[in-house]
C-alpha cells in the first residue's frame, strides 16, 4: 500500500504533463542541489517560536529557503503551517527565533516593511479587493513598489511603468483577459489567480505561498502548478499545499510539520523514506486520497 | 456612458450657482453661503468616511478650531488680512489633525468614532472653560477679514453677494482638490485601504502614514469651513466645536452617500435648506420648534430607502443598467 505513493515519478493520476516536468524539477536538486552551505540561503529560518498563551503554534522552526528551490512544507490541519507563513510575512510578530533574510534578521518587522523588502505572500483564504477591477488589483499591487508611491496629484494611471507590471503580473497568472472584470464577479479559481497575480506585481524575490490550489478544480490545479514551475527559476518559494500531486511535482525541498513542529524535512525521496511520516502523516494523507 | 457630461456637470453646476446672487436678496444668499460652507466641510470629511475609511465623530474640532483661530488673529477695530490669516487658520487646523492623527490612528472602529469624539470635546472645553477666546459667551469678529490686491479691494467680505462667490471659488477648488488627490496614486492606496487593510500592508503600503496624510488633509480643508463659517456670522461660540456640530456633519455625508465628492454637495443642500424650511414657524407653527424630529425621520427614510444617499439616487438616473458591485 505505501509503494502507491512513492514511486520516483509521482504523478501517476491526472495531469500527465505535469509528470514529466515534475521529474526533472526532482532531478534537479537530486544532481547537484544547493545544498547547506553551498549557496547561501535567502531567508534563514532558526528557532522560529509563536506561542499564544500556553499553546505553541510554532514551536522551534529552522529551515532556508534558496532561490531557485520550492520548499514545500505539509502537516494536517492545525500543524501550524500558516502561523509560520504569518511570522515570516510580518502579519504575526514570532515570541522568539531568527529569521535570516539576506543576512539581516527581519523577525519582529512590519508587514509592510517586509513586503517592500521584497518577501511577497499569498492568502489561503482569498484576500483581494473585491469591489476593484483584476487591473486596479494588480496595480494597486504594483504601485506598491514605487519610490514615491505619495504622488498626490498626478492620476493614477498615468505611470507606464506601473501599468506595464500589473499587466505582467495579470498576463503571467493567466488573467490578462479577465483586466476589466470586478474582483468580486470572477470564479473562485480566478481569484485564487488574482491572488498569485497581486502578489507577482510586488516583485518579490521570495514568495510565500499558502494553499494557492485550494478549492481550485483539476484544470486550474494544473495551470497553477505551471506557473508556479515558472516561477522558481527567479524566485524563492515557500509553498504550503496539502495536494500531494502537486507536492510532489514541485518540491525540491520538503518539510512536515506536526503540532508546530518540524518532524522531517529533506529532499522529497529524504522525507518520503522517513518512517516517522510515514506513521504520521503520509499514510493517512494517503488514505485520505484513495 | 456620456463621460463627456459628467466631466462637464461640476462646471455647470458651479456656473448656476455663480448666478444666484441675482435673485437679490441678502438672506437667501447667505442661506446659499452656509450651504457651500457646509458642503466644504462635508467634502472634507467624505475624504475620511467615504475613503479611507475611518468615521470620524469629531470633526467639528477642526472646524470650529479654524474659526477660533481667525477670532483670535483678528484685531479688535481692524481687519485681519485674508491672504495670511487662512493660511494660518489652515495650518492650525494641520498641525492639529497632524498630532490628534499619531494618536487617534492606532484605533479602529468603534474606538475610532469615540477618540476622535474625544479629542473634539476636549477642545470644546479648552474654549468653554478658558478666557481664552471668550469662554462659553464666544468672541466676535467685528471686522471682516480684508482681501486686498496691492491696495485694491479684490473682495468685499462684508458684501453678501461677494462673499458667497468667495465661498463658491473655495468650494469649487476643494472640490477640484479633492477630485485630483482621489484619482492619483494616493487616492487610490487610500481606497484601498478603505477596502481591505490588510492586504495594502501586505502589499507594502506603509498604511499609518497614508492614513495620517488623509487625516492630515482633510482637517486642514475643514479648516477652510470653518474659516469662512466664522466670517460669514462675525461670531464663534463653542457650539461650532461641540458634537451636536460633528454630528450634523456626518449626517450631511451620509444624507448625500459616502465616497461620492457631489453627494456632500448635494447632502448640505437638502441638509440646511431642510433645517431652515423645517424650523419655519410660519408654515409648521408650533412643529418649527421641533425641527429635528422631522429631520431625523427623513435621514432615517433616506438610510432605509437610499442606503447610497441621495448621490445613489442621482446615479440611479444617470446611468440604470450600470452593473452592481461598482462601489462595495
Amino acid at each position: 500500500m505505501s509503494d502507491k505513493g512513492l514511486p520516483p515519478n509521482p504523478l501517476p493520476k491526472e495531469g500527465g504533463d505535469i509528470g514529466s516536468p515534475g521529474s526533472q524539477a526532482m532531478a534537479g536538486p537530486a544532481l547537484g542541489r544547493p545544498g547547506d552551505g553551498a549557496a547561501e540561503p535567502i531567508l534563514r529560518i532558526r528557532g522560529l517560536t509563536k506561542r499564544f498563551g500556553g499553546l505553541v503554534a510554532v514551536g522551534n522552526v529552522s529551515l532556508d529557503l534558496h532561490v531557485g528551490e520550492v520548499h514545500v512544507v505539509i502537516g494536517p490541519n492545525g500543524a501550524g503551517k500558516t502561523t509560520l507563513t504569518n511570522l515570516l510575512s510580518g502579519d504575526l510578530p514570532p515570541t522568539s527565533g531568527q529569521v535570516m533574510f539576506e543576512g539581516r534578521d527581519i523577525a519582529g518587522c512590519s508587514a509592510d516593511h517586509i513586503s517592500r523588502m521584497g518577501i511577497g505572500r499569498s492568502y489561503q483564504k482569498t484576500n483581494i479587493f473585491l469591489p476593484f477591477t483584476v487591473f486596479e488589483n494588480c496595480r494597486l499591487a504594483a504601485q506598491s513598489r514605487t519610490p514615491h508611491a505619495f504622488k498626490v496629484f498626478s492620476r493614477a494611471e498615468g505611470y507606464g511603468e506601473i501599468n506595464r507590471r500589473a499587466t505582467e503580473a495579470m498576463e503571467a497568472a493567466g488573467l490578462a483577459h479577465r483586466a476589466e472584470r470586478v474582483a468580486a464577479t470572477l470564479s473562485h479559481g480566478e481569484q485564487r489567480q488574482l491572488e498569485i497575480a497581486m502578489c507577482l506585481a510586488t516583485q518579490p524575490r521570495v514568495l510565500l505561498l499558502d494553499e494557492p490550489l485550494a478549492g481550485m478544480g483539476p484544470h486550474e490545479s494544473q495551470r497553477m502548478v505551471e506557473l508556479i514551475k515558472k516561477l522558481t527559476a527567479g524566485h524563492a518559494i515557500m509553498l504550503i499545499e496539502h495536494d500531494m500531486d502537486a507536492v510532489f511535482a514541485l518540491a525540491h525541498r520538503l518539510t512536515v510539520m506536526v503540532n508546530g513542529e518540524v518532524l522531517e524535512s529533506g529532499t522529497p525521496a529524504e522525507v518520503r523514506s522517513s518512517p516517522a511520516v510515514q506513521l504520521a502523516y503520509l499514510g493517512g494523507e494517503e488514505l485520505l486520497h484513495d | 456612458m456620456n463621460s463627456r457630461l459628467t466631466q462637464l456637470l461640476p462646471w455647470v453646476v458651479v456656473g448656476v450657482l455663480a448666478l444666484f446672487p441675482l435673485v437679490d436678496s441678502p438672506f437667501y444668499i447667505q442661506l446659499m453661503t452656509k450651504v457651500l460652507i457646509m458642503a466644504i466641510f462635508a467634502m472634507s470629511l467624505d475624504l475620511l468616511v467615504g475613503y479611507t475609511g475611518l468615521v470620524s465623530f469629531g470633526h467639528a474640532a477642526y472646524f470650529g478650531l479654524a474659526g477660533y483661530a481667525l477670532a483670535l488673529m483678528t484685531p479688535k477695530y481692524e481687519a485681519v488680512s485674508l491672504w495670511w490669516s487662512l493660511p494660518a487658520a489652515i495650518g492650525v487646523c494641520a498641525l492639529f489633525a497632524l498630532i490628534t492623527g499619531l494618536l487617534v490612528l492606532r484605533t479602529r472602529g468603534i474606538y475610532f468614532i469615540m477618540v476622535t469624539l474625544a479629542f473634539a470635546q476636549m477642545l470644546f472645553f479648552v474654549f468653554h472653560d478658558t478666557k481664552l477666546g471668550g469662554g462659553s459667551d464666544g468672541a466676535y469678529i467685528y471686522v471682516k477679514p480684508a482681501m486686498k490686491l496691492g491696495g485694491f479691494e479684490l473682495v468685499n467680505l462684508e458684501k453678501a453677494d461677494q462673499f458667497y462667490w468667495l465661498a463658491l471659488v473655495l468650494m469649487a477648488a476643494t472640490y477640484l482638490l479633492l477630485h485630483r488627490v482621489l484619482g492619483s496614486s494616493f487616492g487610490r492606496a487610500l481606497v484601498g485601504i478603505k477596502v481591505n487593510e490588510h492586504r495594502m500592508r501586505a502589499l507594502g503600503f506603509p498604511v499609518f502614514r497614508y492614513q495620517l496624510a488623509s487625516f492630515t488633509l482633510s482637517g486642514s480643508l475643514a479648516g477652510i469651513a470653518g474659516y469662512l463659517a466664522a466670517v460669514q456670522y462675525g461670531f464663534v461660540n463653542p457650539e461650532i466645536l461641540s458634537w451636536h456640530q460633528s454630528g450634523a456633519v456626518l449626517m450631511i455625508v451620509i444624507l448625500g452617500g459616502m465616497g461620492t465628492l457631489y453627494g456632500s454637495v448635494i447632502g448640505a443642500f437638502a441638509f440646511v435648506i431642510l433645517q431652515e424650511v423645517l424650523s419655519n414657524q410660519a408654515w409648521f407653527g408650533i412643529a418649527a420648534k421641533h425641527w429635528q424630529l422631522a429631520m431625523g425621520i427623513f435621514i432615517m427614510l433616506v438610510a432605509l430607502y437610499l442606503p447610497q444617499g441621495l448621490a445613489g439616487l442621482a446615479r440611479n438616473f444617470r446611468s440604470k443598467p450600470v452593473a452592481e458591485a461598482g462601489d462595495e
